[in-house]
């Protein structure tokens, strides 16, 4: 299975048949995992959640958590040692100064009861042995290196004052400031939004370049690591199944699960433009303003924040709007106020011609619109069986007797592709993509008019994604709903739309029809986000041109 | 390895001997007076402060009642007294919070506000005051201890009610079209019962101990029925002659509170796999 | 900062004013006529009538909250009807008495269960861990008041190397008080750590697992500089809570261990003042016992900020 681009001649790094299991005898998560990565090179592990990926990387710094443990026959050659064998004061030499680590959540990854500075620091005193003076102008010298306003007020600050692309950019300089030879990524941008992303993985590469630092990146995309990295090992099930320059393994995929990754990479979807004009308006939103009333406490105000800042927009039947932007740009809040979650401070929502808005005001045709939520985990009741939880709707339209409600929940099983196995399980027992064709089956059970769709791939693996979103348009087919599909990820976007709007700032940039939108952006702000998104796919499926691998 | 099967055969140990102490605690509670066959208050004055021995098993006390059916009858006491209490705290405090996380807006700021002043009295405080009230008796144990733990019941349930509502499949349920009550009875309410029941096992142990301290204190059960706490405060002055009668009920105490406290630790990693 | 700490001082005085109206209205539930309480049965009706004039018990309700809340906050809380003496004096020798024992046995207390706690939750599972906590849980279930009494029979009565009961305050000589409190700083310490301990061990068990400790150790951090430098502040601060709330709640009294030992405490003052229906010493007692619990509990909320800067954001 393994060609030679991954067995270099003189390895820094040489992973060799590393084994992980549950305990001694359990379940293996990593199975005879074999690559090497040359001094200054940059490597990529692709693969998805449970592929084993995270935890061959964190085999390698001796970070497994209980009660996971590499088998006596790994080994982990790093510059003459065996780091599966070497004693723990040894590998805590080689921790931070010789191989660092960044992690996938900023959130969580920094310490929140400490500094900044302190945390920046704390590397150089133990690794380096730096006077106090010095460390402090190394930290200035590489928050500025990074370009972050006021680096001295920086250093006393706490990780919660920082936004998430910022923290992960701070993490990322104080892994470098240890001047690593070897930098591990696990996700390191997975959590962030488009423009942030490219901003972080660009500093990366940067930073390591500068020093010579070699680069492992762990990731599930591997859209955005043919752009970076220029070559890969595709992990599945604890194996390594595909190995090579990105190029190659993107245009000549061997494994049959390289190509279902290649084939779940975001693609124009045939048609668009099905709904077009002719479709008759389900939903118009005129003019709506939406404010998040202020606090007034004893010594304090919270000032009231403008969520959406007077938007038009009309859905019509049939067919798919896409609302794309940034976190906080305000498509979220938009997308719960037409179903009514939110109330808008001023503004018509108009569902079928009927003007209204709140919750109450549609009660009664209320099993016409419907909602799926971004988290499969938190959208089903965790106590009902699957089949009550699909069927729920149904409760509230009193013309269904039980035999045909019964009915109608066995045939969206079969619509959604759940097997009728599942009826009477609960949640928790099911996978992500399974909970989230609930999520759908109970959407669309009614024959809703109208289905918001907030974010419903986001959560889910590359190849679930594409099942999840080729099964809304399938739907949407058949039963010639409306669909507002809210997200920030164009790749998604671009599969299931009919038409984009991009939304910056709670105000709506640019609208159109999804072609246009995607290949004659207007606005520069849309050209940004395009930019950002690196959609290698489209010009791989439509022009057969490679995408290059890029070593700056 | 050996690690992991230690912790889990400690969570099987919890669940087995808590569910065995209460079980225990049960039993004796409600056949205890059939299984000793004992008057506990029957006086037996040539015992007095006597050992154990074949006539009174477990000895005598200060006036020769009989201590082992004294003890029977502590645990039935203990055992009614505790559910009583946590019964018409859970009852009240659930009642009250579902209204405060539910109604929420004034309802909810005036509730919250007379809730924390009532936290504002540590421990035993309140249900000292309440009992200075109504003075010593079974049933006032019962209220003043039910309303002295309301407050928290009412915390645990509001705070559940609230960040349950702000969950999405309830979200997800109100854009059915479902009513706010519907809403609340179907997808709010039974995913609050998890904690309520933490909450009550561990409220269970917590009563048992308020009241024999006190009974321990002379503000409990009223001479002379026979509580675990009165027992051992009426022996006191004769601890260097009878340390029996001191032994004896504060084992059954710590033994009665030690495996209710394993029950709730085996409730909670049960409910709650993460910890 | 300054804003968070003055808005917590502020919410602090609603719940201190509802705490006055609570214990007011509480003690106006006593059966009987305080006044002929007062006077005891000997005492003529027109004597009686006179008491209630003086007591203000014939003016409207309000009136006499306020007049009463007006007198406390000008530290008169009245007279003992048993002893006749200023209640305030008598409260405070006796909080002397509670908070010394309370302070070094809460102190001690943490001083030996966090360290176990947080010890016991790095090697979480190990033999250590599983028996800090089958320890602390033992502890946890012995009554503070039995374990007083066991402490007394065994090194008060069978060893006899500890006075059995009685106080000596530490204005008197420095060993013999500390051979009175021996023994019920012992108890204390013994029945809260076993809280505490377990406490600080899930404390520390939800910190360790978070990606910020990996991190820390992928920096080369031994486990001594991981867990004292990273883990320490984050894991404390919820048992700092908790160490307040037992503070809190015991400044106010221990009277089951006063009673044990027979402490001059606030705790055993309150119960005898309940026994006595000494009602003046009640209703003084009650406040400033809630009073106090409500005082730490906010010293607390003011340093959260020092172990987790997040909450003063």
């Amino acid at each position: 299975m393994m060609d030679g681009t991954t067995f270099v001649r003189n390895p820094m790094l040489s992973v060799r048949d590393l084994t992980i299991t549950i305990g001694a005898s359990g379940k293996r998560i990593v199975d005879t995992l074999s690559f090497d990565l040359a001094s200054g090179d940059m490597m990529a592990l692709v693969g998805e959640s449970g592929s084993g990926k995270t935890m061959a990387a964190r085999a390698i710094l001796g970070l497994l958590p209980q009660p996971l443990m590499a088998t006596p026959e790994s080994r982990i050659l790093f510059k003459d040692n065996d780091l599966t064998r070497i004693e723990p004061r040894a590998m805590r030499k080689i921790r931070g100064a010789e191989i660092g680590m960044v992690f996938q959540e900023p959130m969580v990854s920094l310490n929140p009861a400490v500094t900044i500075g302190e945390q920046m620091a704390e590397g150089l005193r133990l690794h380096h042995k730096l006077d106090k003076a010095e460390i402090r102008d190394r930290s200035l010298a590489m928050l500025e290196r990074i370009r972050i306003k006021e680096p001295a007020k920086c250093l006393a600050a706490y990780p919660h004052e920082f936004s998430g692309g910022m923290r992960q950019r701070i993490m990322l300089a104080s892994v470098m400031l240890l001047k690593p030879r070897l930098l591990i990524a696990d996700e390191p941008t997975t959590a962030l939004d488009t423009l942030v992303q490219r901003d972080v993985l660009d500093l990366m590469v940067e930073l390591t370049q500068a020093n010579g630092t070699a680069v492992l990146l762990i990731s599930h995309d591997l859209g955005m690591v043919s752009h970076y990295i220029p070559n890969v090992v595709v992990m599945s099930d604890g194996k390594a199944v595909e190995s090579g320059a990105s190029s190659e393994v993107l245009r000549e995929p061997k494994h049959d699960y390289t190509r279902r990754l290649l084939d779940a990479l975001p693609r124009r979807s045939a048609g668009g433009m099905r709904g077009g004009d002719c479709g008759k308006p389900v939903v118009e939103v005129r003019n709506v303003v939406i404010d998040y009333p202020g606090r007034n406490r004893f010594f304090s105000r919270t000032e009231a924040k403008r969520a959406v800042h007077g938007v038009d927009l009309t859905v019509r039947s049939g067919e798919t709007l896409a609302l794309v932007g940034a976190s906080g740009s305000g498509k979220t809040t938009l997308g719960r106020a037409i179903v009514g979650l939110v109330k808008p401070t001023s503004g018509q929502i108009a569902f079928l011609g009927a003007e209204g808005h709140a919750p109450a005001d549609h009660r009664g045709r209320h099993h016409e619109m419907q909602i799926v939520f971004q988290d499969p985990y938190s959208s089903l009741d965790p106590r009902q069986r699957i089949a009550d939880i699909i069927a729920e709707p149904l409760k509230l339209d009193k013309s269904m007797n039980a035999a045909e409600r019964e009915r109608r929940v066995e045939q969206v099983f079969a619509e959604v592709g759940l097997s009728p196995d599942f009826r009477r399980r609960f949640p928790h027992q099911l996978s992500g993509g399974q909970r989230q064709r609930v999520a759908i089956a109970r959407a669309i059970v009614g024959r809703p008019a109208f289905v918001v769709a907030d974010e419903p791939v986001s959560a889910l693996d590359m190849t679930v994604q594409k099942q999840i979103l080729l099964l809304i348009r399938e739907l949407q087919a058949r039963h010639n709903f409306a669909c507002l599909f809210v997200s920030h990820d164009l790749g998604a976007v671009e599969q299931v739309a009919d038409r984009i709007a991009v939304m910056q700032d709670g105000r709506i940039v640019e609208i159109g029809d999804r072609d246009d939108v995607i290949d004659r952006p207007q606005h520069p702000y849309t050209r940004q986000l395009l930019e950002a998104a690196m959609l290698i796919d489209r010009r791989f499926a439509e022009t057969g041109q490679l995408p290059q691998a890029m070593a700056r | 390895m050996i690690a992991l099967a230690l912790g889990q055969s400690r969570l099987k140990f919890n669940a087995v001997f808590g569910i065995t102490v209460t079980t225990l605690l049960l039993v004796t509670a409600i056949a205890g007076p059939w299984l000793v066959g004992y008057d506990p208050l029957k006086l037996d004055l040539p015992s007095r402060l006597t050992g154990p021995s074949a006539r009174h098993l477990l000895g005598a006390d200060e006036f020769g009642r009989d201590v082992l059916s004294r003890l029977v009858n502590g645990a039935r006491t203990s055992a009614w007294i505790a559910f009583a209490t946590v019964l018409f705290a859970l009852v009240t405090g659930t009642v009250l919070g579902v209204a405060a996380g539910f109604l929420r807006g004034w309802t909810d700021r005036i509730l919250m506000m007379i809730n924390d002043a009532f936290l504002a009295f540590p421990g035993l405080l309140l249900a000292l005051g309440i009992m200075a009230v109504i003075g010593a008796s079974r049933d006032g144990i019962v209220l003043a201890l039910g309303l002295a733990y309301m407050p928290i019941v009412v915390r645990v349930v509001r705070s559940a009610v609230l960040s349950i509502r702000e969950r999405e499949y309830v979200e997800a349920s109100r854009v059915m079209g479902n009513s706010e009550f519907i809403t609340m009875a179907r997808h709010v309410l039974p995913n609050c019962v998890a904690p309520i029941i933490v909450l009550a096992t561990t409220m269970f142990g917590w009563v048992i101990l308020s009241e024999s301290a006190l009974s321990f204190l002379g503000l409990g059960v009223p001479p002379p029925a026979a509580s675990w706490g009165s027992m051992l405060s009426t022996a006191r002055p004769y601890i260097s002659q009878a340390p029996h009668l001191i032994v004896l009920p504060g084992l059954c105490i710590s033994i009665t509170l030690l495996g209710i406290n394993m029950l709730g630790d085996a409730v909670r990693d049960w409910l709650d796999p993460k910890l | 900062m300054t804003r968070f700490i003055l808005t917590r001082i502020a919410s602090a005085i609603p719940t201190l004013i509802l705490v006055s109206i609570a214990v007011f209205g509480l003690l106006r539930f006593i059966p009987g006529d305080p006044a002929a309480l007062m006077l005891g049965d000997l005492a003529k009706p027109g004597q009686v009538e006179a008491m209630r004039v003086q007591m203000g018990l014939d003016k409207p309700v309000v009136a006499q909250y306020l007049i009463w809340i007006g007198n406390v906050l000008t530290g008169d809380f009245g007279t003992s009807i048993s002893t006749g003496q200023d209640v305030l004096p008598l409260m405070l020798n006796a909080f002397s008495v509670s908070a010394t024992i309370v302070l070094v046995g809460v102190f001690i207390a943490a001083l030996i269960a966090v360290p176990a706690g947080m010890l016991a939750a790095w090697r979480q599972n190990s033999l250590g861990d599983v028996g800090v906590i089958a320890v602390s849980t033992i502890l946890l279930s012995i009554p503070s008041f039995w374990l007083g009494l066991m402490l007394l029979l065994a090194f008060g009565l069978h060893l006899g190397w500890l006075p059995v009961i009685g106080y000596v305050p530490f204005s008197q000589g420095f060993w013999p008080a500390l051979v009175y409190i021996v023994l019920p700083v012992t108890t204390l310490v013994l029945s809260e750590a076993g809280p505490i301990a377990r406490m600080a061990r899930a404390s520390t068990i939800e910190v360790a697992r978070l990606e910020y400790i990996t991190h820390a150790r992928a920096k080369g951090l031994s486990e001594a500089a991981v867990m004292w430098r990273h883990a320490f502040k984050n894991a404390f601060a919820p048992t700092l809570t908790l160490i307040g709330f037992v503070l809190g709640s015991l400044l106010g009294g221990i009277a089951v261990i006063e009673t044990v030992f027979t402490l001059p405490g606030l705790g055993r003052l309150l119960v005898d003042a309940i026994y006595a229906r000494d009602y003046p010493v009640v209703q003084g007692t009650m406040l400033f016992v809630a009073a106090i619990y409500v005082v730490v509990n906010l010293v607390v909320d003011l340093l959260y900020p020092f172990l987790d800067p997040r909450v003063a954001a």
